[in-house]
């Protein structure tokens, strides 16, 4: 096996291990640091993928900033300790159990596992280190991909708007 | 089974997505919801990187770039409309939360 494919399998692992455990987990900060972990897999897999920018991204923002957001709010609202009304039933839970386990199923009986796309993208061939370099992405972000760039901003400014507007204490 | 293809990660993608949407439908808890739902969305993100990586397409980075910004603002609207629950419920079970419901 090469040093890939061990990556792979390790982090692939890791990363369902840990997401299974913050569904499972009755504690919230548990299923929080556990969240962590995944992020911090799913870094390691676009890496693998040669996408240094946003593995970096995904380690900052997610890892970072969205994680520190749900911690603040678990300590805030002291949500710390397992609640009495957490998990649902039985027939729910056999019930999305069964979904889940058909799902997965459907998809790998369809093939999905031996999927190859075809390389007949626009750039098919090309080094995919320079492909996920910081420098591709920005020209592509800057350029083509301008207008859904501009909207993203203007997404993140009303939603500060909004979150300061809904979490204000009225008086 | 040594080589690692694009199946390989469309696979695990795929995996991590169906956890969330369980996570989703069994807990009741809004905060472990709101984690499913960043799951599922990072399940999409890998998808969206390996397909970009094998094609040799930047639109997907980019879409990702976007996914992570619009997580980002969930995140933020959502935890506040938890806070704002908070206040006024004590609590946040998601059986609780039926004011709108028709």
């Amino acid at each position: 096996m090469s040093g890939l494919a061990i990556a792979f399998w390790a982090l692939a692992a890791v990363a369902v291990v840990t997401s299974l455990l913050v569904i499972t987990s009755r504690n919230p900060v548990a299923s929080v640091l556990y969240l962590v972990i995944t992020f911090f897999c799913l870094a390691g897999l676009f890496v693998t993928l040669h996408s240094h920018f946003l593995a970096a991204i995904q380690v900052l923002v997610y890892a970072g900033a969205i994680m520190v957001l749900f911690l603040f709010v678990v300590m805030l609202l002291n949500l710390g300790t397992p609640q009495w009304f957490d998990v649902a039933g039985t027939p729910v839970k056999l019930a999305a159990l069964v979904l889940g386990v058909g799902f997965v199923g459907a998809l790998v009986a369809a093939g999905v596992g031996g999927f190859e796309p075809r390389a007949s993208g626009p750039a098919a061939g090309v080094d995919p280190d320079v492909l996920g370099s910081t420098e591709a992405i920005a020209s592509a972000l800057y350029s083509a991909y301008y207008l859904p760039f501009l909207v993203t901003a203007l997404l993140l400014l009303v939603a500060m708007v909004g979150a300061v507007v809904l979490a204000r204490r009225e008086r | 089974m040594s080589e690692i293809g694009v199946g390989h990660y469309i696979t695990l993608s795929a995996v991590l997505f169906t956890i969330g949407a369980i996570g989703v439908l069994t807990r009741k808890n809004a905060i472990i919801v709101f984690m499913s739902i960043e799951i599922m969305l990072n399940a999409a993100n890998l998808a969206f990187v390996t397909f970009a990586t094998a094609i040799g397409d930047l639109g997907g980075m980019v879409m990702v770039l976007i996914v992570i910004a619009v997580a980002a603002a969930e995140a933020a609207v959502g935890l506040a409309i938890i806070v704002a629950m908070f206040r006024h419920r004590e609590t946040v079970n998601v059986d609780a939360f039926s004011t709108m419901r028709g």
